[in-house]
């Protein structure tokens, strides 16, 4: 099953690298992997999304929760919460596929962002499953370069991830 | 005042309490050299290899329980304590080391002597620690400690370029520290130990079953008290025995691998399994699919992570050892239930069944010096009461098996890293930290030439250590794999032109002996033993053929143990149903 783990982390360098090296070094999936300082500056927060036996993420959290600079981390998906990744993609885009394109941008209501001749960028924002759908809308040969931030989570309600 | 870096990091050692300090001068950590000449609170051993430095903290904490404290320049002198860290990483032995960097400014230009020491270093320790402010030292270093000794204890890197070394600020350094991101949990969940107390109760075939965390805990006393209290079977793990007194008729022996036949098959046919300060490693358990198919499981450890990372635990119990179990004996007099004694009598009637078996036996009347023999020998010698240091390979199981630990820290082996060389440096640790206490060093002629080099630093530092080389002339332990599971291919565990080791004791200030028949062993033994001023470098020519039994190979379970031939193993087979 896939897992959301959202993790406050000191702001310290290295940070990210005891955790991705936990991950290699356990063998452990990791499908997405997002860090960025919080409110707090002396605080990083990741959103990582892997995926396992219950047996596997339960040993996954206690991992992560052993490491000395986490300060505290929870599992998104164990209650309702809101999901997000950011995309932003190249399609080359001339002639009739203009039109075809930007109808279809409406639809999954992103936005062109840059715009040639030959090409659009789009940006689009949702949950994974939508962009999914959406790059399997556009003709596969249309695409030129797609970017995604990953997944970034945070818990439904009105009590926040904090110390 | 200001101080240096370098100042403030010795004087936060003594402030630490720190008594020795073992490591191994270079560039990078030149100032701090300087700084440990001009004081006299801190004494520094200088090893001969930064290996046997960290080996030697690594004994030093072992036996005393204290945190070792080692010292190395940037780069080689860094990665040369790689494989110590580790040692005491897998472990979980407390320790701190000081690794130089080059200067600040020169972090990332491939500098001379310049290493990731953070980044090599972070899969095998607890934590570690770059230093870019010296205002930050004081701290830091305290974090170090606290964090290398509380909880699941184990060893913090401080990585600290030249620079802050030099650089001068105002020494404070703190009473006591605390982290927001580090809380070890201590106390155990009280309705989880009241479960677990209630199973414990019930039980009609217990067993007891702890490891190295009732020794990093210190609480073999109150683990004795339950398992009397209880007069449950109780059996050891390799890092945790000395923890329950092996004399005592409670005591079933080692399990796992090369455990007794009564610990195995009592683990195997066991109702209820209390589990403490042990995590189930792959040499306890054999193939977990077949690990003891009728217990309820109750896991008490420090670590959450140790829990129902291999064999899921019924009832997990997240605590330190010596809580939990005072806990235990406290809720177990409460309540005034007592075990089922009809049961128990039943179970040890089977115990005492299997242990008729006699596992341990073996030809003690052979013309050639059976290794197990000379164990037994030193351990009538030392009456029981030395601290033994080993190695890796055969000699270690056997000193595990026949030396009869009946005191926690007096068993200092690496136990889960396996690495060879340990046990000389581990012996001057050991031999430091006691500097009165009989130190041997069980060993064999392979591990022995891993740290040879640490035989110079005892002639310094005058530790009359007893090294019992036990000297097949094979690399013993891959010598029995493969007699038993490659068609007796022996494929590089013989080891042509070995040197003459007495003459090599000898070149190095020390007495060395060779021994060559069982006659012989104990007189030569004494010999070594009595004198308290010399390192004895015992020489014994042991059996080549002589294998470790009994023995569980890889992908079978307890009740799957090969025996010995003299007790009805047949080694064509290697299988006993």
């Amino acid at each position: 099953m896939r897992h959301i783990i959202s993790i406050l982390m000191e702001n310290e360098s290295g940070a990210l690298s005891r955790v991705a090296g936990l991950f290699s070094a356990r063998g452990y999936n990791i499908e997405s992997l997002t860090v960025a300082p919080t409110e707090d500056a002396s605080l990083s927060r990741m959103t990582l999304v892997t995926s396992g036996t219950d047996r596997v993420v339960e040993q996954i959290k206690k991992q992560l929760n052993k490491l000395i600079d986490v300060v505290k981390l929870v599992d998104l998906v164990e209650n309702e919460h809101v999901e997000r990744e950011i995309s932003l993609i190249k399609v080359r885009a001339a002639g009739n596929a203009r039109d075809e394109i930007n109808r279809l941008v409406g639809i999954f209501r992103g936005r062109i962002v840059d715009v040639t001749d030959t090409s659009y960028t789009i940006e689009l924002t949702g949950n994974c499953g939508k962009i999914d759908a959406f790059l399997k809308a556009v003709p596969n040969d249309t695409i030129i370069e797609v970017v995604r931030s990953g997944v970034l989570g945070i818990a439904r309600g009105e009590k926040g991830l904090r110390l | 005042m200001e101080l240096t870096g370098a100042q403030i990091l010795v004087k936060a050692l003594a402030d630490e309490g720190v008594e020795y300090i073992f490591g191994y001068p270079g560039g990078a950590a030149l100032h701090i050299y300087d700084a440990l000449y001009q004081q006299d609170e801190v004494k520094h051993i200088l090893v001969r290899h930064e290996q046997g430095a960290g080996h030697a903290a690594d004994g030093y904490a072992r036996s005393n329980g204290k945190p070792g404290v080692v010292l190395v320049t940037s780069g080689p002198g860094a990665t040369n304590v790689v494989t110590p860290v580790a040692t005491a990483h897998m472990d979980s032995i407390p320790m701190v080391i000081i690794t130089a960097q080059v200067p600040s400014h020169l972090i990332g230009d491939d500098a001379f002597q310049e290493v990731d020491s953070i980044g090599i270093t972070r899969p095998c320790v607890k934590h570690n620690f770059l230093v870019k402010d010296v205002r930050d030292l004081a701290t830091t270093i305290k974090k170090a400690f606290y964090v290398a000794t509380s909880g699941r204890p184990g060893p913090v890197v401080i990585d600290l370029p030249k620079d802050i070394t030099a650089n001068k600020t105002e020494y404070i350094y703190p009473k006591t520290i605390a982290m927001r991101s580090y809380q070890p949990t201590s106390e155990g969940h009280s309705g989880q130990i009241r479960k677990a107390v209630q199973v414990l109760l019930g039980a009609k075939r217990p067993i007891i079953y702890t490891g190295g965390g009732i020794i990093l805990a210190n609480c073999s006393d109150k683990l004795t008290e339950l398992v009397r209290l209880l007069g449950y079977p109780c059996t050891n793990t390799l890092m945790g025995l000395g923890s329950y007194p092996a004399d005592d008729p409670l005591f079933v022996g080692m399990l796992g691998m090369h455990g007794t036949y009564e610990a195995n098959l009592a683990m195997h046919e066991c109702d209820v399994m209390l589990c403490i300060g042990a995590r189930f490693d792959d040499r306890v358990t054999g193939d977990t699919n077949k690990f003891s198919p009728y217990a309820k499981i109750i896991h008490v450890d420090v670590d959450p992570s140790s829990i129902s990372k291999t064999i899921s635990a019924d009832i997990p119990v997240v605590g330190s050892a010596d809580v939990v179990i005072d806990k235990m004996i406290s809720q177990i007099k409460e309540s005034g239930r007592k075990p089922d004694a009809e049961a128990l009598q039943k179970w040890w009637d089977q115990i005492d069944g299997w242990r008729k078996v006699d596992c341990l036996d073996y030809d003690r009347d052979s013309d050639l010096i059976k290794p197990q023999f000379v164990v037994e020998k030193l351990y009538e010698v030392t009456k029981g009461d030395a601290y033994v240091t080993s190695d890796v390979g055969q000699h270690q199981m056997f000193a595990a098996q026949y030396y009869k630990f009946t005191k926690p820290r007096r068993w200092i082996n690496s136990g889960g890293l396996g690495t060879m060389g340990f046990g000389l440096p581990a012996a001057m640790g050991v031999q430091l930290a006691h500097p009165d206490a009989t130190v041997a060093c069980v060993t064999g002629e392979g591990s022995i030439q891993m740290c040879l080099q640490e035989l110079s630093t005892c002639k310094q530092y005058d530790l009359p250590l007893n090294i019992v080389n036990l000297n097949n002339r094979y690399l013993g332990m891959v010598r029995q794999w493969q007699e038993f599971f490659y068609d007796r291919r022996y494929s590089n565990s013989y080891m042509d032109a070995l040197p003459d080791l007495v003459k090599l004791a000898e070149g190095y200030g020390h007495i060395g002996i060779r021994i060559e028949n069982p006659a012989d062993v104990e007189g030569a033994l004494k010999e070594a033993l009595n004198d308290k001023t010399r390192l004895y470098f015992l020489d014994f020519i042991t059996d080549q053929t002589e294998n470790v039994y009994p023995m569980i190979a890889a992908g079978k379970g307890h009740h799957e143990m090969h025996l010995s031939p003299r007790n009805g193993g047949n080694d064509e087979e290697r299988e006993l149903a």
